[in-house]
Order: structure tokens, then C-alpha cells, then sequence
């Protein structure tokens, strides 16, 4: 589905991601795990296209997006959520939703100056199809209120839910369970298997509450100071020895 | 001939230098096109004006008005744009703030002086000239000419040599990670705009000795170039504000001298620059890219 | 659907027939106070759209009312006019060869002014940063250098006069309606959403597939159209232009009116309008001499005026209605 290969980003001198290689199948849901500061964040800025890598290159379904535009990479069909949650502050849940299904609206500017029938149609079919988005999250009874005022957790919600209404194959969530009680993660953690079959997705995502990640994930990759330390099934990765390090490293520090 | 207007390119070329300064370093550190910037020059040249006539001592009104447009320059930051960094307002209500104080500053002026130009005075040495190969050169172009090169030579040894100078250089960079890092932020701030005000004031003066007049409204257009200048050099480089300073100087002076039918779009020309640079090199000649950190 | 449109047509002949009632009965100093504010209205909502509403903020509208007057004006005008008034060179043979009547010399200066909008968006959307304010700054100058030097297409510096004057109260009322109409019916559509996402957070809003430079360029170009449109309104209810009418003032004025109302708020830049027309009436005594000074102070109120911007910005950044419409606020209460 999507294959990093000899991916390296540099900051200057800080080389955030070095010689990064992994592939994940379709279907799959799979983790990047690491200390902060290990370069996953920056990993997905480069699939998404908001960062150019400094080399290598990435293949989304055997083709080269490495320097695709942000928006030409969400319509061939990868979204993504953000660690520093980035909702659209003035406005209501149900149209940052509608926000993400900008691009499969299929009216022109004219016909929306004109409110011609296309308009009126489209508007229905993709308001009905984001409340139903909106349900699967468990938010239809906050769809009017506005963005901010959710709590940290829904609003993680209302971003899966923004980024599900490009109609993605590939799923790249940041840390879609911080800042949830455990309720609320397990709850996600059905919510995340739930769409998974539903829209057919493939997920990648980055979390630090290990007992979510054995929970959903199918196979994750430790990364350390942007090297790949391991890569294999949850269970592994607990008893794997250079893990354990790269985290007490992190504990001790 | 070509001699005497290179020397109009380089003095021309070295007030947009002075006041294009002041826009990258603004720019630098708080990402804001200080629209009031333009004006500080024509505060600098007025006060100039107003010293000279209560002193006669031109040299000390210079100095005097130099100082006296950074400490205004120091409180528009302090007064109009500092509250809004604190309350972490949207970056639209600065610039919006920006066009108020420029806006402010020209009509006070113009309600105090009226908008008719006046004339500057200045001591007659600067109209005594030298002929350098039948070229006639002023003093004042010459007098412009070494002030600037001599202060552009300090402020890049400023910031690139001293504790402050590097201070300001890291909070262009990353001004989170200054801040952690215990530095005052804010007084290197104002020391921005102190320098800037004090190279726009300069540059001010020069424009109000080489013209010989000055009005309310003098700052608007020759700052709207001045900023296509920073822009040209790359916006956020001191040098490259300098140098893309010198290249507006030098274009707009030998575009009129070879095709004079263009005089009248003289004022055109940084903005055709401005359009042309942001189409194709916007990250300007010395090639800062701000837009690293967005994630 | 059909309720939206039933709803239309009663607001706009409600309007309409209030604006004919008003043009019979009122005196005509009234009226030509109601014909500027109906102008303002248009230039105001259109203004916000690219400002409030997209939040790219730009300093267009004087360059864009300029084209918009221009264009009016020459095409309202007939050959034998233009022949007697162009003093500083002869009018070339376009400009004598294109005349037109009212409604489409309007709509023709709007088509004029949202091309040039287009190839300047051209320039400033494809980067990141605020240029698109200093960008339309000097294309306010760098039109007036133009209809200063270009005599054989403008007049220079003498300006045109003679325009007739066809922009009465309810021609401007129509236009007033079109242009609302229009500006609302882009906030309530995706087109809208996709601005506002943009002002909200731009790189979310590009990383969810949204296209922000077109976004941004639609705003632009609808924005200058109603300003060339009420440019072209302008010319016509004056009769006499010329390059100094369209400093920076125009759009200075504009700006407060829509800091004011409430960035990014539709019903606010209206209220604003309002506001704003009425007190730099109400101000003019601050010019005149008072009783500090005997002597007459031309620029104390445009210094009053830029205290009270910078103060909105200091103490009441959002505004009377903030980013919300009067109806948001209404629904809430009930
Ligand atoms: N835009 C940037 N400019 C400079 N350095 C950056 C930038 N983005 C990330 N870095 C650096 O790259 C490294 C990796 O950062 P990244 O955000 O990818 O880490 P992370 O694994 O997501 O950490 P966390 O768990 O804290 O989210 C860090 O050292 C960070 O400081
Ligand atoms: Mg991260």
C-alpha cells in the first residue's frame, strides 16, 4: 500500500529522520512508536507532502508522491490527523466535517452563486453523509457546536472524522488517543477496527499509550533518534531489549 | 555621464538600503510587515527639520532626530504592536494595526505641518561638489554614500559579531526556543526597531537634503519600495535588504537615464520587481525560506 | 430550494419598494447620502470576503474601484465627448471605438477588475506571507501612475468628466442586493467553508485537500469584481473622476468599516458601513475650527480615525459582531 524507502530529512543540522525504510500492507493498522522528539510526526509530514524529504522517496500504491502538494496527496487518497490538534476554530463540528469532503463536491462557483439544483443536491447528499461520519464517532449530538468548545478527546474525534471525509484508503493519525481517559481509548480502539472494515482502510498511526497500541495495532516500527530500532508485532517490541533502552534512555534523561 | 549617475544610483540606492533594513529585521522577528516603517523615515526627517531650525546645529539636530524617531519607532512597537503579541492575536490584527499607525503617524504630521510640501534646510556645504572626470558630484551624495556603507558595516558587525546582535539573529530563527531560553525577548525587539528606526531616519534626512523638501506623505511610497527591496534581497536577510536596496537604486536610476520616455513610471519599477521576484525566486537573493516551521 | 428563492425575491422587492418610497419622498441630500452608503455597502461586504472571511489581508480596494470607475466612464461615454476632453494627447482608437450602456459598462469594469485581480493573485497566492497586503498597496499607486501617464487612455492627471449620471438610488440598490447575494450565497457553500478553513488554519485546511490557492484566488476576484462594479456605480453617480480620487483614503475608510463590523461578518460590514458613513459626517466638525483653535484642522479626523482602528485592534479586535451574522446571533437568543 504505501512503502517508505531510504527516506532522511534533515533541519538544518538536526537529522531529524535517518536512511527510514519500512512498507505497509493494505488493510493493515500500523504503529510508529518512539521517544519524543524520534521523528514520527516528522515521518508523516513527509508521506502527506507538507515536508520534502532531504532523500529517498515514497510510494503510495507502487507510485512516486514524494513531491506531490499536500492537497494532490489527500485526493489520491491519503488523510491525516494532527498531533496539536488543528480544527477549524470558528466553525461548527458538522462543517469542518463538511470541510473535508471539499474536494468529492462536485459544484462549480457559479452554480453555488446561482444555487442552481446541483448545489442544493450536492449540499444535502454530503451534510447527510457527514452526520453519518459524525455518528460512527459517537459526535451527532455536538454537531452544531462550535469546534473548540469539545473536549480534547472529541475534538481528536472530530479530526478522524474530518480526515475519513476525504474518502482515504490510507489513515495517518497522530496521536488519536492522547488527552482520552481509558474509557475513551477503548472506545476509539472499536471505533478505529469499526471504519477500518467499513471504508476498507489501511491506518498508520503514532501513539505512546503502549496498552492502546497492543490493542490495535497488527505491527509497529520503533524509531530512535530517526533510525529504525524495531520493527515487528506488539507483543515482540515489549520484550525487545534496544526498546526497553531507547525508553528508559528517554525516563532516566 | 554614466559616472555621475552611478553615483545618483549608489546615494539613491543607499536610502532604500537604510529604510529596507528595517523592514527585514521586523520581519525577522515577528513575521510583520511593519507598514508604519515607511513613516518613521518622514518622522526622522521632520524632526530633523525641527531641530535645525531650533538649533542650528545640524549636526546635533541629526543626531537629536535620530534619536527621537526610534524612541517612536521603540513605542509603536510597545504601544500598538506588543499588546497584540501578548494577547497572541491572529497575525491579521497586526498588520491591521500596522496600517493604523502608519496611517496615524502621516495625518498627525500632516495635521500639525499641513501636506504642502516645506522646504528643508541644510548647511550649504552639502550642495559644494567635486568633478571626478566631468562627473559633478554633491557632497551630500557622497556624505550619503560613506554614512551608509560605514553604518550597514556596523549593524551586520552588530548582528553577527555580538551577544545581542546573534540574540536577535536565533529569534528570527526559533523565538520559542529563545524564549526558553531565558532571554529577554522583548527588549531585543525593541532594539529591532530602535535600529530600524535609526537607518529609516537616517535614510529620511538624506531624502530630505537630496530633494530638498519633505511632506506628511513622503514615507508612503519610498517605504512601499524600500519594503520591494527587502523582499528583492530576500526578506529576513540584512544584507540581502542592503543589496536589493542598492539594485532598485541603481535600476531606477539607469532605466530613466536610458529610456527617459519610462520617467513617468519610475515609481513602477520595485513593484514590477516585487511581482517578478515573488513569481519566480520568492525566497528572494539571499534565498531565506521562513516557511520551515509549520508543523 | 424553492424556499430559499421565495424568501430572496420577497427581501429584494421589499427593498426595492422602500428605495423608491425613499427616492419620492426624501430630500435629495438624503438621498445622495443613501446612494454613498449603498456604494459603501457594496464595496464593504466585498472587501470583507477576501479580508474577513478568507483572512488574507489586502489593501485593494482603491486600486480595484479605480479600474472599475475608468472603465464605466470610458465606455459611457461617447466619442465626441471623449474628443473635446482629452487635453493632454489624443484619445486612441480603442478608447474612442468602445462605448457601451450602463448595466453592462458595469458589469464589464467588474470583468476588468477581477482579470487583474486574477494575474496579481497570480503572483502573491502561489507564496507563503503576507504579501498580498503590500502587493495591492502599490497597486493602488501603480494604477494611478498609469491613469496619470497613459493620457491617450485616461486624461491624466485632468480626469473624465461628463459621465452620465444613470447610478441613481435604485440602480445602486440592485447592485447592492446582487452583490450581498452573491457574497453570501459563496460563505454558505463549500466554497465558503474552504475560506474560512483557510483563515481558521491554512495548512490544515491545504492537508485535508482543500486547493487554498484557488480558494483564495475565487475570493480575490469575487471581491474585485463588486469593487469595479461599484466603481463603475461611483463614476456615474459623480460624473467627474480623476486619479486623485482613489488614494488610499477609499480603502482606509473601508478598512475600519469592516474591522469594525466584525471581520469576517457579512451583517456586520453592512452595520459597519452604516456606522462609519454616519460619523465621518457627524466628525466633520473635528476639521473645522473649534474651540481650542480658531484655525481649521484638515487631518484631525483621519487622525481620530486611525486612533479609533487601532484601538478596535487593541480592545475589541472582533469587532461589533465578531466573525458571526446577525441571524447567528438572533437563533442563539431563542
Ligand atoms: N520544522 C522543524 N524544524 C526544525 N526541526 C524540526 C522540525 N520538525 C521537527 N524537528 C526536529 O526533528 C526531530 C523529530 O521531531 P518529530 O516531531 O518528528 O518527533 P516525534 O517523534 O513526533 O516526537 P513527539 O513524540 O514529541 O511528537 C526533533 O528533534 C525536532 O526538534
Ligand atoms: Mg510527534
Amino acid at each position: 500500500m504505501i512503502a517508505l524507502e531510504h527516506i532522511t530529512k534533515q533541519f538544518g543540522g538536526v537529522v531529524a529522520i535517518n536512511d527510514l525504510n519500512f512498507h505497509v500492507k493494505k488493510g493493515e493498522i500500523f504503529g510508529l512508536i518512539g521517544p519524543n522528539g524520534a521523528g514520527k510526526t516528522t515521518a508523516f509530514n513527509i508521506i502527506s507532502g507538507n515536508y520534502t524529504p532531504t532523500s529517498g522517496r515514497v510510494l503510495f500504491k507502487q507510485q512516486d508522491i514524494t513531491n506531490k502538494k499536500p492537497n494532490e496527496i489527500v485526493k489520491l487518497g491519503i488523510a491525516r490527523t494532527f498531533q496539536n490538534i488543528r480544527l477549524f476554530d470558528s466553525m461548527s463540528v458538522l462543517d469542518n466535517v463538511l470541510v473535508g469532503f471539499d474536494s468529492r463536491f462536485k459544484y462549480n462557483l457559479f452554480e453555488a452563486i446561482l444555487r442552481l439544483r446541483r448545489f442544493f443536491t450536492q449540499e444535502e447528499m454530503f451534510t447527510k453523509q457527514a452526520r453519518y461520519l459524525l455518528e460512527i464517532l459517537k459526535l451527532d449530538t455536538h454537531q452544531f457546536d462550535n469546534a473548540k468548545s469539545l473536549s480534547y478527546g472529541n475534538q481528536r474525534k472530530v479530526e478522524i472524522a474530518r480526515a475519513l471525509a476525504t474518502n482515504p484508503q490510507l489513515l495517518l493519525l497522530d496521536e488519536p488517543a492522547a488527552g482520552m481517559n481509558i474509557t475513551e481509548s477503548e472506545e476509539l480502539a472499536d471505533i478505529l477496527h469499526f471504519i477500518r472494515r467499513k471504508f476498507n482502510l489501511t491506518i498508520i498511526l503514532i501513539e505512546h499509550d503502549m496498552k492502546f497500541v497492543q490493542k490495535v495495532c497488527d505491527r509497529v516500527l520503533v524509531l530512535d533518534y530517526g533510525k529504525v530500532i524495531f520493527e515487528g508485532s506488539p507483543q515482540d517490541m515489549l520484550q525487545d531489549e534496544e526498546v526497553i533502552r531507547a525508553y528508559l534512555g528517554d525516563f532516566v534523561k | 555621464m554614466i559616472l555621475q549617475q552611478f553615483f545618483n544610483a549608489i546615494s539613491l540606492g543607499s536610502m532604500y538600503a537604510l529604510i529596507a533594513i528595517g523592514y527585514t529585521m521586523v520581519y525577522g522577528v515577528l513575521r510583520l510587515i511593519n507598514f508604519a516603517h515607511g513613516d518613521i523615515m518622514m518622522v526622522g526627517a521632520f524632526f530633523a527639520f525641527i531641530f535645525f531650525s531650533l538649533s542650528s546645529n545640524f549636526f546635533l539636530a541629526v543626531l537629536l532626530a535620530i534619536v527621537a524617531a526610534s524612541v517612536v519607532g521603540a513605542l509603536t512597537y510597545k504601544v500598538a504592536y506588543k499588546p497584540l503579541l501578548d494577547k497572541n492575536a491572529p497575525k491579521i490584527s497586526l498588520l491591521i494595526t500596522a496600517i493604523g499607525v502608519s496611517f496615524f503617524l502621516e495625518n498627525l504630521f500632516n495635521m500639525i505641518f499641513g501636506g504642502t510640501p516645506q522646504a528643508f534646510n541644510y548647511p550649504p556645504f552639502f550642495d559644494q561638489t567635486i568633478e571626478i572626470s566631468h562627473a559633478i558630484i554633491t557632497y551630500s551624495s557622497i556624505v550619503t554614500i560613506v554614512i551608509t556603507i560605514f553604518v550597514l558595516c556596523i549593524v551586520l558587525w552588530f548582528l553577527n559579531r555580538t551577544k545581542y546582535g546573534m540574540a536577535i539573529k536565533a529569534i528570527a530563527f526559533d523565538i520559542d526556543t529563545v524564549k526558553l531560553m531565558g532571554i529577554n525577548v522583548d527588549f531585543l525587539i525593541v532594539l529591532v526597531f530602535v535600529i530600524g528606526s535609526m537607518l529609516a531616519s537616517l535614510g529620511g534626512i538624506f531624502y530630505a537634503i537630496s530633494y530638498p523638501s519633505i511632506d506628511p506623505l513622503m514615507g508612503v511610497l519610498v517605504g512601499l519600495k524600500a519594503f520591494a527591496a527587502a523582499v528583492l534581497g530576500g526578506i529576513g536577510s540584512v544584507l540581502g535588504a542592503a543589496i536589493g536596496g542598492f539594485i532598485l537604486g541603481f535600476s531606477e536610476v539607469f532605466i530613466v537615464a536610458f529610456f527617459p520616455d519610462l520617467a513617468g513610471y519610475k515609481d513602477a519599477i520595485a513593484f514590477v520587481f516585487l511581482i517578478f521576484i515573488l513569481l519566480f525566486r520568492p525566497t528572494g537573493i539571499m534565498g531565506i525560506d521562513f516557511e520551515k516551521q509549520r508543523f | 430550494m424553492s424556499k430559499y428563492f421565495i424568501r430572496l425575491a420577497l427581501i429584494s422587492a421589499a427593498v426595492m419598494i422602500l428605495l423608491y418610497i425613499s427616492m419620492q419622498y426624501l430630500d435629495s441630500y438624503t438621498v445622495m447620502i443613501l446612494e454613498n452608503l449603498g456604494i459603501f455597502i457594496i464595496l464593504a461586504v466585498s472587501y470583507n470576503l477576501i479580508n474577513g472571511v478568507t483572512g488574507q489581508f489586502s489593501l485593494e480596494p482603491n486600486g480595484f474601484v479605480a479600474i472599475g470607475a475608468y472603465v464605466t466612464a470610458l465606455l459611457l461615454l461617447d466619442k465626441n465627448a471623449k474628443l473635446d476632453q482629452f487635453m493632454l494627447s489624443d484619445p486612441s482608437d480603442f478608447i474612442l471605438a468602445i462605448h457601451s450602456s450602463f448595466v453592462p459598462a458595469l458589469l464589464i469594469s467588474g470583468i476588468v477588475a477581477s482579470l487583474v485581480a486574477f494575474m496579481l493573485a497570480f503572483a502573491v497566492f502561489r507564496v507563503r506571507g503576507d504579501y498580498l497586503a503590500i502587493v495591492t498597496l502599490g497597486f493602488g499607486f501603480i494604477i494611478r501612475i498609469f491613469a496619470v501617464n497613459q493620457s491617450e487612455y485616461t486624461n491624466g492627471s485632468m480626469g473624465l468628466s461628463g459621465i452620465s449620471n444613470e447610478a441613481n438610488l435604485m440602480w445602486i440598490g440592485v447592485f447592492v442586493l446582487i452583490s450581498i447575494t452573491v457574497v453570501l450565497n459563496i460563505v454558505y457553500s463549500k466554497f465558503g467553508r474552504a475560506m474560512k478553513a483557510i483563515r481558521d488554519d491554512e495548512d490544515a485546511a491545504e492537508a485535508i485537500g482543500v486547493d487554498v490557492f484557488k480558494i483564495k484566488t475565487y475570493a480575490f476576484m469575487t471581491s474585485a469584481f463588486f469593487e469595479g462594479v461599484g466603481g463603475g456605480l461611483m463614476a456615474s453617480l459623480l460624473t467627474t473622476i480623476s486619479p486623485e480620487q482613489f488614494s488610499f483614503m477609499l480603502t482606509f475608510e473601508l478598512l475600519i468599516i469592516i474591522v469594525l463590523g466584525g471581520l469576517g461578518s457579512i451583517s456586520g460590514s453592512i452595520l459597519g458601513t452604516i456606522i462609519v458613513i454616519a460619523g465621518m459626517e457627524w466628525l466633520r466638525f473635528l476639521d473645522e475650527p473649534n474651540f481650542f483653535s480658531d484655525t481649521a484642522h484638515p487631518g484631525l479626523r483621519m487622525v481620530v480615525f486611525s486612533v479609533i482602528l487601532i484601538l478596535i485592534m487593541l480592545f475589541a479586535r472582533k469587532g461589533i459582531l465578531g466573525n458571526k451574522e446577525l441571524w447567528d446571533i438572533v437563533k442563539v437568543k431563542k
